[in-house]
C-alpha cells in the first residue's frame, strides 16, 4: 500500500490489503499463543486480538521517515511498520536475529531501520519520549510526524498529562493515539476515570481530538489521515482515542475475573476482521479465493518466520554485558537513522 | 503434657497464601487497615496475592487504584498521617520509580522534618526481582537502592513464616515500612504452623549454621545460598547462612558475631555490584571485623547490565548457587 495519500483509497486492492494486514497480524499472534505454551516463547506476552484495526488503519498512513513509539503489545505495529516477520519471530524466542537481538523480547521490538522506536513496557512511559521526538523535529526542522500509541490505562499515569501539556505548549508534531481497550488488566475504564470520555482530557490541554470507532478499519484510517495530515501541516499535537477490546486475557497469565464471558463473545462477534471482510464481501470486493490467496500467503510467512526462529542462534554468555553502553565499533550497535 | 510433646499442627501452603493471610489477619485485627493498588480487587493481585479479599472486605478497604503510582502511593502517606493504616501495593519495585518521590521525599522526611509532629504509619509492599524472562524493564532488584534512603524500613521476607509475620509488625511500627517479596518465591511451598503469627522485623537469622564461612544474603537469593550451602558441605565446607531480613537496619550483631566465628564472608545479592547492598555490608564487616578475617570478602551480585530476556542470559546475569559455591571456595582458597 501506497505510504502517503491525502484522501481515502476504497480501491479493492487497497480495501484488501487493509484486510491482509489484520488477518496476518491475527495469525501471527495466534502462532506465537500456540510457540508460548510450547516454552518457545517466554516472559509475559501481550496479544493485540480484537485490536488491529487500530495500528493497520493509522500506521501505513505515516512516511516512511515519521517515527512510531508503542508499548508492550505491539507486535501488530511492528508487523504493519514493515519491521521483517522473521526478525520479530526471532526477537520472540530471544535469538540474537531478533529485531532487538533477543535482549528485549516480545514488550521491546525496536527497529531503527524502521523507525521504530520500541515497545515500552512500563505504563506511559512512551509518551515523553514521542514528545522528546517531537522536540528534535521542532528544533531541526524535518516536518516529521511522531506516533505515539498507548493505552487508555496510561491516561492516568502523571506522564500522559506533562507529555500532553509539553507538545501542546511547545507546539510539537506528535500524533498521540489511544487504544482505548476499556480495561488496563482488570480495571475497567469507569473504575479507574473520573471522566471517562478521554479525548476530553486532550481537549482540555488544547491538543486537537477525536474519538473513533477504532474497530472499524475504515474508519481510523480516515481518521488517520486527518490526523497525520493536521500534524504535518500545523506542527502541533494532535489526539486520536480508537475506542476498541482486548478479545483475549492482557497477558498469558491473566484469569479474567473481572469481565464476563458473555461480553467477551459479545464483541467477538464485531471483532474489526470479521466486521470488515463481512463488508467486503457484502460489497462484492472480495471473493473466496481472495481470502485463501491471502492466508496461505500469510501462513507461507508465519512458517517461514517460525523457521528463521528456529535456526537462529542464542547469543554467546560471553557478551552478556554488552550493550550496556555505546561500543567504539558503530556497526556493532546498529545505525542510527 | 510435657512442652517437648506438644505438637504445633503446621499447615502447607505457599508464600503467596501467607502473605494473603497475612493480609486478612491485619484487615480483621485492625479497622484502619486497608489495601490499596493496582488490580489489587477485581483482578485478584497481578500475582494473585489478593484474590478473593474483595469478596471478604469490599472495594472500600480493598481498593483498586488508577495507574498513578505517584497519586497513591501519596494518598497512602496522607491516609497513614491521618490515622489510617494503608497498605499501599505498587504491582513491583519496576513502577515503584514512578511514586519514588513520594517514598524519598515525602515519606522519609515527613517525621523529620516537622520536628516530629507528624509520623507516617505507612507499609508499602512490592514484588521485587528477576528470573521470570520479564527484560529488562521488569525484573528490577532495587531493594537495596531503598535501604540507603533514612525515614525508611525495609525488609524482605524470604520465608513463609516472615512473609506471614512481617506484615503486621510493620504495621505497628511509627515509621513507613517497605515489604518486599521476590516474584520467584510466590509460588514456593513449605509448612507453616497454623497458629504463625507476627516476628520480628529487626533482626537476622541464622539459617544454616556452619563454621568454615559466612553467607550473607536476603530475600530470593536465601535458597540459592542455601543450595550452595549443600553443595559445600558435600565438599567438606561447612557454611553458616545468614539471612538478613531486613534490610534497614542492617543486624549487625549477627553479621559480626557470624564472622568472627567464621573469619570469611561471602555477601550474595540481587541488586547490581555497583554500590550495592553487599557493598554496605561488606564495609560493616570491614570497618567492624576487619581484624577477624582470614580472607578478602567475596561477592556475589547481579551482572552490570540491564537484565536480558532470553533465559540463558538472565540466568548469567543474577546470582545463582554455582557462583556462590566458587565464591566461597575462592574466599576458603580452595578454588
Ligand atoms: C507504570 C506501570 N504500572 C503498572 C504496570 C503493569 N501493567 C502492565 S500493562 C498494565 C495495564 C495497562 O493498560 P492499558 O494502558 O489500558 O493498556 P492495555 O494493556 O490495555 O493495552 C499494567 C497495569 C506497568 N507496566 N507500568
Amino acid at each position: 500500500m501506497t505510504a502517503r495519500a491525502d484522501k481515502p483509497h476504497l480501491s479493492r486492492e487497497h480495501m484488501l490489503e487493509l484486510l491482509r494486514q489484520m488477518i496476518r497480524i491475527r495469525r501471527f499472534e495466534d502462532k506465537c499463543a500456540e510457540l508460548y505454551t510450547q516454552e518457545k516463547i517466554r516472559g509475559f506476552l501481550h496479544l493485540y486480538d480484537g485490536e488491529e484495526a487500530v495500528a493497520v488503519g493509522v500506521i501505513p498512513v505515516l512516511e516512511k521517515r515519521d517515527r512510531i513509539v508503542a508499548t508492550y503489545r505491539e507486535h501488530g505495529h511492528a508487523l504493519v511498520r514493515g519491521v521483517p516477520m522473521k526478525t520479530v519471530m526471532a526477537e520472540m524466542y530471544g535469538k540474537q536475529e531478533g529485531c532487538s537481538r533477543g535482549r528485549g523480547g516480545s514488550m521491546h521490538l525496536f527497529d531503527a531501520a524502521t523507525n521504530f522506536y520500541g515497545g515500552n513496557a512500563i505504563v506511559g512511559g512512551g509518551l515523553p519520549l514521542a514528545v522528546g521526538l517531537g522536540l528534535a523535529d521542532h528544533m531541526q526542522g524535518h516536518n516529521l510526524v511522531i506516533a505515539c500509541f498507548f493505552g487508555e490505562g496510561a491516561v492516568a499515569e502523571g506522564e500522559f498529562h506533562e507529555s500532553l501539556n509539553l507538545a501542546a505548549l511547545w507546539g510539537l508534531p506528535v500524533l498521540f493515539v489511544c487504544e482505548n481497550n476499556f480495561y488496563a488488566m482488570g480495571t475497567a475504564l469507569a473504575i479507574s476515570e473520573s471522566e471517562t470520555d478521554i479525548h476530553r482530557k486532550a481537549e482540555s490541554y488544547g491538543v486537537v481530538s477525536e474519538a473513533v470507532d477504532g474497530m472499524d478499519v475504515v474508519a481510523v484510517e480516515a481518521a488517520a489521515r486527518r490526523a497525520v495530515q493536521a500534524v504535518r501541516e500545523n506542527r502541533k499535537p494532535y489526539f486520536l482515542e480508537c475506542r476498541t477490546y482486548r478479545l483475549r486475557a492482557h497477558s498469558m497469565f491473566d484469569p479474567q475475573l473481572y469481565r464476563d464471558k458473555a461480553e467477551v463473545e459479545a464483541r467477538r462477534k464485531n471483532e474489526p476482521i470479521v466486521r470488515f471482510q463481512g463488508w467486503l464481501q457484502a460489497n462484492q470486493m472480495i471473493h473466496p479465493e481472495d481470502l485463501s490467496r491471502i492466508e496461505a500467503e500469510i501462513d507461507a510467512e508465519i512458517a517461514e518466520a517460525v523457521a528463521f526462529a528456529e535456526t537462529g542462534t542464542w547469543e554467546p554468555v560471553e557478551q552478556l554485558t554488552r550493550f550496556t553502553y555505546a561500543e567504539s565499533d558503530a556497526s556493532a550497535i546498529g545505525k542510527m537513522p | 503434657m510435657t512442652q517437648a510433646a506438644v505438637q504445633t499442627d503446621t499447615i502447607e501452603m505457599t508464600y503467596r497464601e501467607a502473605v494473603k493471610q497475612a493480609l486478612r489477619d491485619a484487615m480483621k485485627r485492625d479497622e484502619r487497615v486497608f489495601l490499596m493498588g493496582e488490580d489489587v480487587g477485581r483482578y485478584g493481585g497481578c500475582y494473585a496475592v489478593s484474590h478473593g479479599l474483595l469478596a471478604e472486605f469490599g472495594p472500600e478497604r480493598i481498593r483498586d487504584t488508577p495507574l498513578s503510582e505517584s497519586g497513591f502511593t501519596g494518598a497512602g502517606i496522607g491516609a497513614a498521617m491521618a490515622g489510617m493504616r494503608p497498605i499501599v501495593e505498587l504491582m513491583t519495585v519496576n513502577f515503584s520509580l514512578l511514586a519514588l518521590d513520594q517514598i524519598l521525599n515525602t515519606a522519609a522526611t515527613v517525621r523529620h522534618m516537622s520536628g516530629n509532629q507528624f509520623g507516617v504509619p505507612l507499609v508499602i509492599r512490592m514484588a521485587t526481582g528477576a528470573g521470570r524472562q520479564l527484560a529488562a524493564q521488569h525484573s528490577h532488584s532495587l531493594e537495596g537502592w531503598y535501604a540507603h534512603i533514612p525515614g525508611i524500613k525495609v525488609l524482605a521476607p524470604a520465608t513463609l513464616e516472615d512473609a506471614r509475620g512481617m506484615l503486621w509488625t510493620a504495621l505497628q511500627d511509627p515509621d513507613p515500612v517497605l515489604i518486599f517479596e521476590n516474584v520467584m518465591l510466590y509460588n514456593m511451598t513449605g509448612k507453616l504452623a497454623a497458629d504463625a503469627g507476627p516476628v520480628d522485623i529487626d533482626k537476622a537469622a541464622v539459617r544454616r549454621a556452619g563454621r568454615d564461612i559466612s553467607l550473607i544474603t536476603y530475600g530470593g537469593s536465601l535458597w540459592k545460598t542455601l543450595e550452595a550451602a549443600s553443595a559445600l558441605a558435600a565438599d567438606g565446607i561447612e557454611a553458616e547462612v545468614i539471612d538478613l531480613r531486613s534490610l534497614r537496619p542492617l543486624d549487625d550483631a549477627t553479621i559480626m558475631a557470624s564472622v568472627g566465628k567464621t573469619r570469611r564472608a561471602v555477601i550474595v545479592d540481587e541488586g547490581w555490584r555497583s554500590g550495592s547492598l553487599a557493598a554496605e555490608v561488606g564495609m560493616r564487616v570491614v570497618e567492624q571485623a576487619f581484624w577477624s578475617l582470614d580472607a578478602p570478602i567475596g561477592r556475589v551480585c547481579s551482572e552490570e547490565v540491564p537484565i536480558p530476556y532470553p533465559r540463558h542470559l538472565e540466568n548469567a546475569a543474577i546470582p545463582q548457587a554455582p557462583k556462590i559455591v566458587a565464591a566461597a571456595k575462592a574466599a576458603l582458597g580452595r578454588a
